[in-house]
């Protein structure tokens, strides 16, 4: 182990993250490979074990006999400062080498809060900030992950980003680096070969003309880039590698247990959410895979916890199937089922008292809106009616918690919709009383609400995000409105949601903000601990650019927007189409009582969508 | 099925595994290797399992003790093999046997230490460090129930001595391992509080063999 760090950790909190060893790490001989790969993810270790796609990549690449694919995260605060005082340049998990010794960095990046602590790890390591101040071929930086979907705030410090999937696409772009590094290739040389890889996008070959008043004129692909780069996919995900053999942390992590992953996409196009779309089409897995690879996993791991993953896991056709082949090998075992995402409209009472036999949770339900119009507005088919029906199932069964989660700002909300949440509460509670079997036990009905982000890709993406003033304005109506003793109100603060904004729908010139609130000690910005709203705006004021030009302006229909250059499947005109319906209240049927003909089954060929 | 008692060893990376965190680590590779461990009765079932000495982070041992029970009879000849291909690097178990004595017996622990010192001259400090633990007492303070409270660690160290080994020193020890428990980096905090010139920059400890009150190898 490095001197220096010896001495670092016995001084820091939960040294166990900071030395990798864990039990399934992938180690090889650094002599015999021939490319190295810092694998990075830009927050705590505690985040980045918890995902998934990091565990699948992890393995993917790790599976090219030529590539040795380590892990590193972004220490937290104490060690952070132990790192810097002591010179010590951010390392890999496994082998402890720090980055200098790698011929490529791949980060995955989640959400647009982690931009700055991506910044942060390349200055750790050694590297200029800039794609255009790293002039050699080694090390590539690239980026991948669901914030990709607009890349642009992150396009001058990245060579590349894989859009969608990597299963596939990160090693064929590894077997070009490899190529690449064997024969001497320039960098450009390689970026103009990578961007010929379906869903790799060079920032850099891309040019953006800007209008007067700072909207995109226009995007131009050269050198035989596409113009549009097509969002990446894994078509038969039953034939699509698992890891059912994932790294099994020696510390406590926030998702400590087994993942099984039910399918890719979500078959009901909630307007305002951006996962519900850019993860079209539709893929599931078999529940013989799914049972297969749980309990291989199962064994692999040793872990006591396994739950199901998706966007909406009662929409999982073979449900019952599943959970039963689970149950039969977890149950004798003491080994607890959670099935998150559950929605309020088709919820089973068997299923539920099922997995009440291993281990009882709360309930909680994203209703996202007040009233049923606002509700139909936004396309999230939960009627109050359906959301009791299952609580008095819940209540009547025994359980005494329900956790009921909106959203302020969404488009065409009124006060009348926000007073609704609290109505919606007090017949949550009425339906307690009228239901459960244990009164003594009392009641917990606990009100979420955060602020409405406008995401690109989604039928929202014109959408105005109501400034920090209107959201506290509604919040406080919500307030007064709360009148029950029994129901708790949490709100999520707006500061971080109005940066979201900006960088989610934001466009090349906000690198220079991203820089700015680097150099002023941004990092770790997802974490209110470390976030500072003064910071940003001040970056804004010192770019020259206007906050509200990105988080809450209106984006005219005819406006080429900065993301214009990434096709993730759903069509514009299905996003269009949708927004206007969003305008008339209408509902539009899930894609199993009627195709929309989005267009993401464009990305599948031979195989149908949701089959 | 009997109690078990387990003797393994915590070197390398997994030093900074804390005991709670060494727990889980444990009843996921007796999961994994297939061996599976007594669990509580109650409404939340814990397997059972305890560590004899819990070890402080970033202390290594090749003496720990762990007094277990599996749920089914297995064939401890080859449980050891079964769990060190389970273990994380650095956990390595060394036998498995029926347990003949208590935990409580347990009375001495010996452990090997270094001593680095970035700009003082080892030979002075070697000499100073011994004159040092030759004191009647040493008393340091220590975090109690009450607040703060002052103990004297000099009945709990039964040896110490210091050698040369390199750049740096290497200390051999014989301390009290319960009632009291003397904790190793207790030796540095009392250099620290009454003889800073000769506490070191940074040191580091293994426990190496546990012995009972009258001086005999502890199993």
């Amino acid at each position: 182990m490095d001197k220096r760090l010896e001495r670092i950790l016995p001084r820091v909190q939960k040294p166990a993250r900071y030395t990798g060893g864990e039990y399934n790490q992938i180690i090889k001989d650094k002599g015999a490979v021939e490319l190295r790969l810092a694998f990075c993810f830009p927050d705590t270790y505690e985040i980045g074990m918890s995902n998934l796609g990091m565990k699948i990549l992890y393995k993917t690449m790790n599976s090219l006999p030529f590539v040795w694919c380590e892990r590193v995260f972004a220490p937290w605060g104490d060690m952070y400062e132990e790192m810097k005082k002591a010179g010590m340049p951010l390392y890999a998990l496994e082998s402890g080498d720090s980055l200098d010794k790698f011929d490529a960095l791949a980060f995955s990046i989640g959400y647009e809060m982690a931009y700055t602590t991506v910044l942060d790890m390349l200055d750790m390591a050694g590297l200029p900030l800039r794609s255009a101040d790293r002039p050699g071929l080694l090390p590539i930086v690239f980026a991948g992950g669901s914030a990709c979907v607009n890349a642009e705030p992150m396009a001058p410090f990245m060579d590349l980003f894989v859009i969608g999937e990597g299963e596939e696409m990160n090693n064929e772009l590894l077997c070009l680096l490899r190529q690449a590094k064997a024969e001497s290739w320039t960098k450009e040389a390689f970026l103009r070969a990578a961007a010929q890889i379906g869903g790799v996008y060079v920032p850099s070959l891309y040019e953006i003309a800007w209008n007067d008043d700072g909207t995109v004129k226009s995007i131009t692909a050269r050198r035989g880039a596409p113009a549009k780069v097509q969002k990446r996919i894994v078509e038969d995900l039953d034939a699509a590698p698992y890891p059912t053999d994932p790294i099994v942390p020696s510390t406590e992590v926030v998702q400590d247990k087994v993942d099984i992953e039910l399918f890719r996409g979500c078959v009901r196009g909630c307007r305002f959410c951006q996962a519900g779309h850019i993860y079209r089409p539709i893929r599931s897995k078999k529940p013989e895979t799914l049972i297969r690879q749980g309990i291989e996993t199962l064994k692999n791991t040793g872990y006591e916890d396994v739950t199901l993953l998706s966007l909406s896991t009662s929409d999982y056709r073979e449900l019952n199937a599943l959970c039963d082949g689970l149950l039969d090998y977890c149950e004798p075992r003491s080994i607890g089922l959670a099935l998150p995402s559950l929605r309020a409209d088709n919820f089973s009472i068997e299923l539920m008292e099922r997995l009440q036999r291993v281990r009882k949770t709360g309930l909680t339900f994203a209703v996202e809106g007040g009233s049923q119009r606002l509700r139909d507005a936004i396309n999230k088919n939960v009627t109050e009616e359906e959301l009791l029906h299952t609580c008095a199932i819940a209540f009547a069964g025994g359980w005494n918690s329900v956790k009921l989660y909106y959203m302020l700002g969404l488009p065409t909300e009124t006060d009348e919709d926000i007073r609704g949440i609290a109505d919606m509460a007090d017949s949550v509670l009425h339906c307690w009383r009228e239901n459960a079997k244990n009164k003594n036990r009392g009641v917990r009905i606990t009100i979420s609400t955060s602020c409405f982000i406008p995401k690109p890709h989604s039928p929202f993406q014109w959408e105005t995000q109501i400034s920090k003033e209107e959201y506290l304005r509604r919040v406080n109506l919500l307030r007064s409105s709360i009148t029950a003793r029994n129901v708790t109100y949490n709100w999520h603060d707006a500061e971080t949601s109005v940066i979201e904004s900006a960088l989610s729908r934001g466009d090349r010139r906000l690198a220079d903000v991203l820089e700015e609130v680097w150099r002023q000690g941004g990092r770790l910005d997802a974490w209110s601990d470390y976030f500072r709203f003064e910071r940003w705006t001040a970056a804004f004021e010192r770019c020259g650019l206007n906050l509200d030009f990105y988080a809450s302006r209106e984006r005219g229909t005819d406006e080429v927007l900065p993301w214009d250059m990434i096709d993730v499947g759903v069509r514009r005109q299905h996003l269009l189409r949708e927004r206007e319906r969003c305008y008339r209240s209408e509902l539009s049927p899930d894609c199993r009582k009627s195709c929309s003909a989005c267009g993401a089954a464009r990305l599948l060929h031979g195989r149908n969508c949701d089959e | 099925m009997n109690k078990l008692r387990m003797r393994f060893s915590k070197t390398g990376r997994a030093i900074y595994i804390s005991h709670l965190d060494l727990m889980a680590t444990m009843q996921r590779a007796f999961s994994r290797a297939d061996s599976r461990l007594k669990y509580s009765e109650g409404f939340n079932p814990r397997p059972q399992i305890s560590i004899a000495l819990p070890l402080s982070v970033g202390t290594a041992s090749l003496c720990e003790l762990m007094d277990f029970q599996l749920a089914e009879e297995v064939d401890i000849t080859f449980l050891r093999d079964r769990l060190n291909r389970a273990l994380p690097e650095g956990i390595e178990v060394l036998e498995i046997y029926e347990p003949t004595r208590k935990n409580a017996e347990l009375k001495w622990l010996s452990v090997e230490g270094i001593f680095e010192y970035d700009a003082r001259k080892v030979d002075i400090m070697q000499e100073q460090l011994t004159a040092f633990f030759k004191r009647e007492s040493i008393p340091v303070e220590k975090k109690t129930k009450r607040g703060f409270g002052e103990v004297d660690i000099r009945p709990s160290i039964r040896e110490i001595a210091f050698a040369s080994c390199g750049e740096a020193l290497s200390v051999s020890a014989v301390i009290s391992a319960q009632n009291p428990t003397l904790n190793p980096d207790l030796l540095c905090a009392a250099l620290r509080a009454l003889a800073p010139e000769i506490a070191p920059d940074f040191a580091k400890f293994t426990r190496v063999e546990t012995y009972d009150a009258e001086g005999r190898i502890f199993r």
